[in-house]
């Protein structure tokens, strides 16, 4: 049985220890808004915060968050920064088929806590390790930029 | 793919009347409906009313990031007069009503969906609000002249009020009315505006449902373990160390391979690896890459179907100034969309029901049916969102997988590929060989062009109908060239690889037009001209591709210095009704190429979405991107050697350019938008790479080491 802490709230996951973060996340705990997209820690539609980093949970075992805080996209929105992500994703009608903008979503908010004004080289490296197959990468560039100067105001 | 004038389904397509579009009410209901709640009505087939005023608008395409889950109900509430921001959307179970009339089948494809549903979608909005007036105007016993219908509401004289809600179970029963009179365009509410899109909140917070995402009341999750060499078969495994391991349910022989079906995916997944099994490769087993391009080359060798001609190519060679002749190469591509295949069935006794990432409900109801020997009226097939889909899931191969792994052990399973099952069992993008040679006069005007494709047919599989006296309409999209060259001969051949191949987003428009863009600038560079002025000179006869070549070539500052360094590439396409020219920047550094910027004009007559048009253009421009710089599948031992995405590299962040789209107002009917700018950007980028640096790349991907 490993224990941790998955969107504030205390879980307890009885799976082999081996077991992928991803799929304790998506099929033991439910939430599905974590995507698999390669197995490999190549994609990023896997990417969760681990005690506040961006892991891919593709390529982490359940064991080695135990006792740690989990956040997933289900929950991005309690923070300021996920909220000002999440709106400008919106604003700037980022996603087309939406299934990387998890993954994007997830870096964005990390990159944007650890620098509130990124630069576009800064958003190049954070945002590097996500594919998006749809090509919205100048829509996400646009949206952490936009996102970055609506939190500063509302903070 | 492009649209088919008179289509001809395969035999397990029922044939329909419907099938033709324009009137769509009338014809009974797909079965999915019939349990529909007591409160709810339906005046057509795309139109859900409740008695709790809620609008529910079906969309007959399959959404995969194309927009078409915004566009197709904004052309009905445009008509049905409804807020556009308050609806619901369904994606359409299958049903004959629902199928693409260009494509001949409920198909997702083809960046067909607006041209097919422009004027039938609109047509059943307001057949469906007439009904309504009429039920509010029998109501009240007034004329219908006197009452107006406004945001799901008919309001009548002496302030009579009656909300959609109240009004459509009546309004159901009503006889549907013929030639509807739809609004002029300069009245249009949502039509022709950049309305945002109905699905981003959804996929902004984890919501959006996904195949992969689907769970069942009693669920399994399934692995399936395929032959290394597509096509190779079972001859024995061992499964005991399997079955012994936590959470295995069942390991079940079908006819891809070995499924695992345990309590949750990983589960399966894991067990999968320790199953021993003996495959009969076949004969697919000597392949590699090598074999496939002497393959290719010695087929070229013979003359193909001939299917442009015109004046005499052979007596122009001879009397021109100066000849030309070039080979391009196309490697396999894999289509990769970000979700992996998958795809959930629950087979009983009676029923099956389907339920995950499709473009083609049809199909996938199709084999169930075959499959299962049941009536399509047992059959529902439920679509989720599409992870990407790009022509990947016109192919129903994983949906055939999960019936027969349903069936086998009796209760509802979810398969899910792995990202290396997904990249080594693809329907690959064919490879193919385009040899051109062409004739200018002395004052360097062209006077011939001689093209000769030899590439493998989808259709041939597909849909072999369509394959007539040995042309695949989807091999030759863009492959003649929209100049006013006055000899021209142009014939292609088939040949079959021996590896499966599948329509990839753009289909030949992207072979095709690498090729002759290619050439084009061969040709200009021979005559001694500017690729923009030389292009610009035999396009009187193409008002709309010249106006866009002029608009990108004027936006992108053709002709005017550029920063050092920085070097510009031109090209121009018809496609799926559009008119096309695209303008690259690019630099090279280290024998890398860097694209940082691509101009983009495009006319594609009338849209329903111009935010959702600029959208498809910047996507199709990187994914094309992505096949320009990076894309290869090779083979080796008939094994597919890239398994994930470290070995098929696609464009990142850092790497992808910015991309500025103009698009033309236009009145003219609607084209598609989906695909074209993806088939343009390599010639636009091998252009610039050849400004850059005196080398002509003629083979795909662009590599200059």
């Amino acid at each position: 049985m490993i224990s941790f802490t998955v969107n504030g709230k205390k879980v307890q996951a009885d799976v082999a220890p081996d077991t992928p973060l991803l799929w304790v996340v998506r099929d033991t705990l439910g939430m599905t808004g974590t995507k698999f997209g390669c197995g490999a820690q190549l994609c990023g539609a896997c990417t969760v915060h681990v005690n506040g980093m961006p892991v891919r949970s593709c390529g982490t075992k359940v064991s080695d968050v135990e006792g740690k805080k989990v956040s997933t996209i289900e929950a991005v929105g309690k923070t300021p920064a996920g909220r000002a992500i999440q709106a400008a994703w919106v604003q700037h009608d980022v996603p087309q088929c939406g299934y990387c903008q998890s993954g994007q979503i997830m870096s964005a908010v990390a990159l944007l806590e650890s620098k509130p004004h990124p630069t576009d080289a800064e958003i190049d490296k954070a945002m590097d390790g996500n594919i998006c197959r749809c090509g919205t990468y100048q829509r996400i560039r646009a949206a952490i930029h936009t996102a970055a100067a609506t939190k500063t105001k509302g903070a | 793919m492009s649209q088919i004038k008179s289509p001809s389904r395969r035999a397990f397509l029922k044939a329909s009347a419907a099938a033709g579009g324009g009137l769509v009410i009338g014809v009974t209901l797909p079965q999915a409906f019939a349990a529909a709640p007591a409160t709810t009505s339906m005046p057509n087939a795309w139109v859900k009313i409740g008695s709790d005023n809620t609008v529910t608008i079906l969309s007959a395409r399959s959404e995969m990031g194309q927009g078409v889950y915004t566009a197709m109900p904004t052309l009905v509430a445009e008509e049905l007069e409804v807020d556009l921001h308050k609806i619901k959307v369904e994606i359409a179970p299958a049903g004959e009503v629902y199928i693409n009339a260009l494509l001949g089948g409920q198909l997702t494809g083809g960046s067909t969906s607006v041209a097919d549903g422009y004027d039938k979608l609109r047509v059943a909005g307001a057949q469906a609000r007439m009904m309504l007036v009429s039920a509010a105007a029998q109501k009240w016993g007034v004329d219908e002249s006197k009452c107006t219908a406004r945001n799901g509401s008919v309001t009548g004289p002496k302030g009579a009020h009656a909300t959609y809600g109240q009004l459509a179970e009546a309004a159901s029963k009503l006889p549907v009315p013929k030639d509807p009179k739809l609004k002029d365009a300069k009245n249009f509410r949502y039509v022709g505006k950049p309305v945002k899109r109905l699905d981003t909140a959804a996929k902004v917070n984890g919501t959006a449902e996904f195949g992969i995402d689907v769970k069942l009341p009693g669920m399994l999750y399934a692995s399936l373990a395929q032959c290394p060499v597509i096509g190779g078969k079972v001859v024995s495994f061992d499964a005991a160390r399997a079955k012994a391991m936590p959470g295995v349910k069942h390991v079940v022989q079908i006819t891809d391979g070995v499924a695992v079906v345990a309590d949750s995916w990983w589960q399966a997944r894991t067990a999968r690896d320790s199953i021993d099994i003996k495959w009969d490769e076949g004969p697919a087993k000597a392949m590699s890459s090598e074999t496939v391009a002497a393959g290719l080359k010695a087929a070229a060798a013979k003359p193909g179907a001939v299917f442009k001609k015109q004046g005499d190519v052979d007596g122009a060679m001879k009397g021109a100034a100066k000849t030309l002749e070039a080979s391009y190469e196309m490697p396999f591509l894999s289509h990769s969309p970000m979700e992996p295949m998958n795809f959930t069935a629950d087979v009983k006794k009676d029923s099956c029901l389907l339920y995950g990432p499709t473009q083609f409900q049809q199909m996938a109801e199709g084999v169930a049916a075959q499959m299962l020997g049941m009536k399509p009226a047992q059959i529902t097939v439920k679509t989720t969102f599409l992870g990407g889909g790009f022509g990947r899931r016109i192919d129903v191969d994983f949906v055939a997988q999960a019936i027969e792994i349903s069936k086998a052990v009796g209760a509802p399973v979810k398969l899910v590929w792995t990202r290396e099952d997904d990249m080594t069992h693809d329907f690959y993008r064919p490879t193919s060989l385009h040899q051109i040679s062409g004739g200018l006069d002395a004052a360097g005007k062209p006077v011939a062009m001689k093209f000769h494709l030899t590439s493998s047919s989808v259709t041939a599989r597909l849909f072999p109908p369509f394959v007539k006296d040995g042309l695949d309409p989807f091999m030759l999209e863009a492959a003649a060239v929209p100049y006013d060259i006055p000899n021209q001969l142009a014939d292609s051949l088939i040949y079959e690889t021996g590896l499966r191949v599948g329509y990839w987003r753009s289909v030949s428009h992207a072979l095709n037009a690498f090729a002759n863009e290619s050439f084009i600038d061969e040709m200009a560079l021979a005559a001694g001209k500017d690729p923009y002025e030389f292009r610009r000179a035999m396009l009187d006869q193409k008002p709309r591709l010249k106006n866009v070549l002029e608009l990108a070539a004027a936006k992108a500052g053709w002709g005017k210095p550029l920063p050092p360094g920085r070097f510009r590439g031109i090209g121009v396409m018809e496609g799926y009704g559009t008119s096309m020219a695209q303008v690259a920047e690019i630099s090279v550094s280290g024998g890398k190429v860097r694209v940082h910027r691509v101009v983009v004009a495009a006319d594609l007559g009338r849209m329903v979405n111009p935010n959702i048009v600029r959208q498809q253009i910047e996507s199709s421009v990187n994914f094309g991107l992505s096949a320009a710089l990076y894309g290869e599948i090779t083979l080796k031992d008939g094994r597919i050697e890239q398994t994930n995405f470290d070995k098929y590299p696609v464009v990142r962040m850092p790497e992808s350019p910015t991309v500025e789209a103009h698009l033309v107002e236009s009145t003219e009917k609607p084209g598609g938008i989906g695909e074209p700018a993806t088939a343009l950007i390599s010639p636009v980028v091998a252009n610039a790479v050849f400004a850059a640096t005196g080398k002509r790349l003629r083979k795909l991907p662009l590599r200059l080491a």
